[in-house]
């Protein structure tokens, strides 16, 4: 699955097809996506927050697993482009009645639509569907199972952009359940990829994957040593459902040892920036004076979330619609 | 091709003429990236006008999105005034089909209601394949069916005509 990642991805002209995870793109391509989600902040910001870019196009939410955040920013995104969006959460629905996931987008193929954004518990199910069962329609992936969440990565490669103004000469640290986070892998990636000094992962041993440095980062168990001389703090959510196994003792000794508080902040650079995905369990990784702080950006990051959105919806589609006629298409502006 | 400076000249010319003509106040201009925003800071200097030049980026708005998808270098449109009920003056440094400005007008109404839009454009080099006229132009040119025109600029504004590649 992962070899075919940049294959399914890419057209042959090497734009976005789909969106299924930040491993196999390169750096050009992603600073496309900040580029272009640059401009669609700039529409965010106007009277009517609206293009036509996907005008007359029909994008499905598809989510086998809940969430009303990322799910939300898609809709939002999806409707700012001027698509027409059909929420489906799917664990309600067909498949409880028995229907097959190849089966359920086969209906939604019928419906002629033009694009899933699709959330899923199984790890490369949306490369699966990418592959097998639609090819004319642009794949988003918004999260599979504890592979990638490319979407929610890019939005704080924006972030993160936005305030230090270039990658080269970062460190950045991932604090917390490395171990479960989608999240933590695109944006190890992603990270990496954009050209940053540093990813630094800090964890206990039980939350991290097995061999974190063939991730790309640098393990470290102790907060005090693993935020000194960090530019970007960036703390995972931590599920509660993990609390029930053998991982952690409980909620608050993880909070002393891995919570963000004002103290432990002091030993990152001045000026940090402080991130986190949301939704934030406040004493539980992070202490309410650093996340309504002067150095948090977490509600930016929501704002962002729109605008990334709309940024790789438009390119993945733009790349479906030039594939789908392709050799007709001269690339020539008229003026 | 003519000199820049004198087609400028001509055009600040017409654009006063047509400002008192239509008892017009206060125009805010507003150039298309990239050669209309130099035309348009141009114009402005030469009018007088205090108002900054805004900037638009018509990527959002093109008609051939289906066809050849999204471009690739899109950068923030800028209007760093309120357009609801002022006189806009447009600036495209080379009108031909017209899309180009449908785009820009489609993209101006997002922005509020506008009193009037004058169009300028520094080139025309016909062709229009939309009912689109400007009010004020630099000059007419006719290419051949392989040559295309560019504005190079900032510093020095200079008008080139190129052969394009075969395809």
């Amino acid at each position: 699955m992962p070899e075919t990642s940049r294959d399914l991805q890419l057209t042959a002209d090497g734009e976005l097809r789909h969106f299924l995870a930040i491993e196999g793109l390169g750096q050009a391509l992603l600073t496309r996506i900040l580029d272009t989600a640059d401009s669609f902040i700039e529409v965010g910001e106007r009277t009517i927050k609206k293009v036509p870019l996907l005008r007359g196009r029909t994008v499905v939410n598809l989510f086998f697993e809940p969430s009303t955040r990322t799910r939300s920013t898609f809709e939002l995104a999806a409707k700012r482009l001027s698509a027409d969006v059909l929420n489906l959460d799917i664990g309600t629905s067909a498949t409880s009645k028995g229907e097959s996931l190849s089966d359920t987008l086969l209906n939604l193929r019928a419906m002629a639509s033009d694009m899933f954004v699709m959330r899923h518990s199984q790890s490369g199910a949306p490369h699966f569907v990418a592959q097998s069962v639609t090819p004319d329609v642009a794949i988003i992936n918004a999260g599979d199972g504890r592979h990638e969440h490319p979407t929610q990565a890019m939005l704080d490669m924006l972030t993160i952009r936005q305030h230090m103004k270039t990658f080269s000469g970062l460190r950045v640290a991932i604090v917390g359940d490395v171990q479960h986070s989608r999240v933590a892998r695109s944006q190890i990636r992603a990270l990496n990829t954009l050209g940053v000094d540093e990813v630094r992962l800090i964890a206990p041993d039980t939350l991290l994957p097995h061999e974190p440095e063939a991730l790309g980062a640098r393990v470290f168990h102790r907060m005090e040593e693993g935020l000194r001389n960090v530019d970007v703090i960036i703390m995972l959510r931590l599920q509660h459902e993990r609390m029930e196994g053998a991982l952690l003792p409980s909620e608050s000794e993880f909070y002393r040892m891995y919570g963000l508080t004002r103290e432990k902040l002091a030993y990152a650079n001045p000026g940090a920036l402080v991130m986190h995905p949301g939704p934030i369990n406040r004493g539980v990784e992070i202490e309410s004076a650093v996340a309504d702080g002067p150095q948090s950006v977490i509600l930016g990051q929501v704002t962002n979330g729109i605008a990334v959105r709309m940024a790789v919806m438009s390119m993945s589609m733009g790349g479906q619609l030039n594939e789908r006629q392709s050799g007709t298409g001269e690339g020539v502006a008229s003026t | 091709m003519q000199d820049i400076e004198q087609l400028l000249d001509r055009m600040t010319d017409d654009l006063r003429a047509h400002i008192n003509a239509r008892g017009l106040s206060s125009l805010c201009p507003v150039g298309i990236r990239t050669g209309g925003v130099w035309v348009a800071q141009a114009l402005r200097e030469r009018l007088g006008i205090q108002t900054e030049c805004g900037e638009l980026d018509i990527t959002f708005y093109r008609d051939d999105f289906s066809r050849i998808g999204l471009h690739p270098r899109v950068s923030p449109s800028r209007l760093p005034f309120e357009t609801e009920g002022q006189h806009l003056l447009l600036v495209d440094d080379v009108i031909m089909s017209g899309r180009t400005i449908r785009a820009a007008m489609n993209e101006l109404f997002d922005y509020g209601r506008p009193e009037s839009i004058t169009l300028a454009a520094l080139v025309d080099l016909g062709r229009r394949e939309l009912p689109i006229q400007p009010d004020v132009t630099g000059t007419h040119e006719t290419l051949g069916p392989r040559q295309r025109i560019k504005l190079r600029g900032p510093e020095t504004l200079e008008l080139a005509v190129e052969e394009v590649p075969d395809a």
